[in-house]
């Protein structure tokens, strides 16, 4: 049985093992405390940026369609998670139960409106798609900010307009307050929490795309009219493959809302630059490659750790200022960089050359 | 015995273009059909008209006694009909298993639930898949490329997997659209064996588009002739070769 083993499980295993024992590393050097606190407070964000690139590359590498919006899922997943915990803080109070609880109400409302808004939007195609998700993304945070719900002794209050036309009670409490956000966050995201997410998360990806329904989503990403003359069903495989990925990207968002103590839609966190950002980790890690997704998002943050820490031990040094101030920038170049090696048909020349050469050379 | 297709008076337009005019045929069960016809003619848009690619505009198409005109191409690949095309379709991307096992879509069915924690349901139906995958990449000595990218394939293999994968969904009626194009003498001639063979192996109906005048007589029972969207010829191949309007349109007087 073991032998019959394929190359995309061989290699979905050596995946899962880079994870784990990334995991084991840190956990020792977190019980021995070598470990920076500036590093210990990038575990947590690189488990939800994992799980974010991760979810993406369900769309932009095996359903082949460009998502600009999922900054906007992330969103949806973090804030409905975080209005859950403080609505049932007292009801609930085991709290990993709650934060179960938490991470499926967060999966759920984001699947749900990656499943709406992904109706409408799946009939567009490349740049009008990555439009439309962009627009949803920035729509979403700006709904979150004019948002304000709070409860007293009579019951729930809604407005779209202030916070004092909610008339609360004396005995009654605001939960989310438009531009201030949900405050007072329990913080029950953990790097064992985030480990386990990112296991899951590629463990339902790597499923999804090795059965029956993630063929019919890599046909469709490959050969659109082939693919409906074999009779598979276009719209809805979109849509599954767009859901499920909304949702996992719901999942790094509850993440991120625990991870907090006040929850705010800002352009910083859940702006377009965000979802750009998941976009890089993507096609730096490879499209398609959920290993590549896994290692990038984990890469990038490291360095950025680096630089910054290079502020702190040298003072200002104007470049390396620069570069932390000007991280987009930075992609940006990297990008580009990436897409030239690897597609400029000159460059690939050079590569083949290259390689055909060292292979003659070990045949030799 | 009743045809295994039936086409009566099918036509289109495309703006003022009649592009397909009073179109009718009619193959039996288990019979090789070719459909021949100068450029532009409109043999693929027949194709399109067949698997529901393009509504049309008047006629009625009939599949083994059921009437499947104006169905969608899903329904219409349900219903039976699969098809290659002009220019290679493959799912590029997937490796050759793949690509045949993603042809048995319908035919193989388990929920994503069981995709997701590898139930039994979802074990038999792969290895099912595999191995029925593996038989017909045997008929098309495919077998030793089966965990190769569909894209590195050579031009020759890249057809003949189309052909696979279209005889994966289990068809009625098989659809070629000029399946020899682009092959040098001896892969055309490999071919035609490996059309007969297929045709022997599942009894299968064909109806296939060519320009390949060998292919078509060698392999080929009846043929239609279409000339700027209309039948020129209808009848026995060599009698069809024979007659003179076939001979105008195809060689100019």
């Amino acid at each position: 049985m073991k032998k019959g083993l394929s190359k995309t499980t061989r290699s979905n295993i050596g995946t899962f093992l880079i994870v784990i024992i990334a995991y084991i590393v840190c956990e020792i050097l977190l019980a021995t405390g070598t470990m920076s606190s500036g590093l210990e407070g990038l575990l947590v964000p690189c488990c939800y940026y994992i799980i974010l690139s991760v979810a993406l590359n369900l769309v932009v590498g095996y359903l082949g369609e460009l998502s600009l919006g999922h900054a906007g899922f992330m969103c949806v997943g973090a804030f409905s998670s975080a209005f859950f915990t403080r609505a049932v803080q007292n009801i609930i109070t085991n709290q990993t139960v709650r934060f179960i609880l938490a991470i499926l109400i967060g999966a759920a409302v984001a699947a749900l409106f990656g499943f709406l808004i992904g109706i409408p939007v799946l009939r567009l195609k490349g740049d009008y798609l990555a439009i439309v998700t962009l627009a949803f993304g920035e729509i979403i945070k700006n709904l979150v900010n004019v948002m304000y719900i709070g409860r007293d002794s009579s019951g729930w209050h809604i407005s779209l307009k202030d916070q004092i036309s909610l008339h609360l009670a004396a005995d009654g409490e605001m939960i989310l307050s438009g531009p201030q956000g949900i405050g007072r966050i329990p913080k029950e995201s953990s790097f064992t929490a985030g480990f386990i997410l990112v296991l899951i998360t590629l463990f339902i990806v790597m499923r999804l795309t090795n059965s029956r329904d993630g063929r019919a989503i890599m046909s469709i990403r490959d050969n659109r009219i082939a693919a409906e003359s074999i009779g598979i069903n276009i719209t809805k495989y979109k849509l599954m493959a767009f859901t499920v990925s909304a949702a996992l990207a719901g999942v790094g968002g509850v993440l991120y809302a625990h991870n907090l103590a006040t929850l705010t839609a800002t352009s910083k966190n859940f702006g377009y630059n965000m979802s750009i950002m998941f976009l890089v980790y993507v096609v730096l890690g490879g499209i398609g490659s959920l290993r590549g997704s896994v290692i990038a998002p984990v890469v990038l943050n490291l360095l950025l750790d680096f630089f910054l820490r290079q502020i702190q031990l040298i003072g200002d040094n104007p470049v390396i200022g620069f570069i932390s101030d000007n991280r987009m920038l930075i992609y940006a170049i990297v990008l580009i960089a990436v897409m030239l090696v690897t597609w400029n048909p000159t460059m690939r020349e050079k590569r083949a050359a290259l390689f055909s050469k060292s292979r003659r050379g070990e045949a030799e | 015995m009743a045809a295994m297709l039936e086409v009566k008076n099918l036509g289109i337009s495309f703006g003022g273009l009649r592009a397909v005019n009073e179109f009718s045929i009619s193959i039996d069960k288990g019979e090789l059909y070719g459909l021949i016809g100068p450029n532009g003619a409109g043999k693929t848009t027949v194709f399109n008209l067949l698997t529901g690619v393009y509504k049309p505009d008047t006629g009625v198409i009939m599949l083994d006694g059921k009437d499947i005109t104006g169905r969608k191409t899903i329904e219409i690949s349900k219903a039976g009909i699969a098809r290659t095309f002009q220019n290679i379709r493959l799912f590029g991307g997937m490796s050759v298993k793949d690509n045949v096992k993603a042809a048995m879509h319908n035919h193989f069915v388990y929920s994503p639930m069981a995709g997701l924690f590898h139930t039994s349901s979802y074990r038999n139906a792969e290895a099912a898949m595999d191995g029925k995958a593996m038989e017909l990449l045997k008929v098309f000595e495919l077998e030793k490329d089966a965990d190769l990218m569909a894209v590195s394939l050579p031009y020759g293999q890249q057809r003949r997997l189309e052909i696979a994968r279209a005889l994966a969904t289990e068809p009625k009626l098989l659809l070629l659209d000029e399946p020899a194009a682009g092959m040098n003498p001896q892969e055309t001639e490999e071919l035609m064996d490996m059309i007969r063979f297929v045709r022997k192996k599942f009894d299968m109906t064909i109806l296939l588009i060519e320009h390949d005048m060998k292919l078509v007589s060698g392999i080929c029972e009846e043929l239609t002739v279409l000339n700027f969207g209309e039948i020129l010829a209808q009848g026995k191949t060599s009698e069809v070769l024979k007659n003179p309007d076939v001979i105008t349109a195809y060689l100019g007087e």
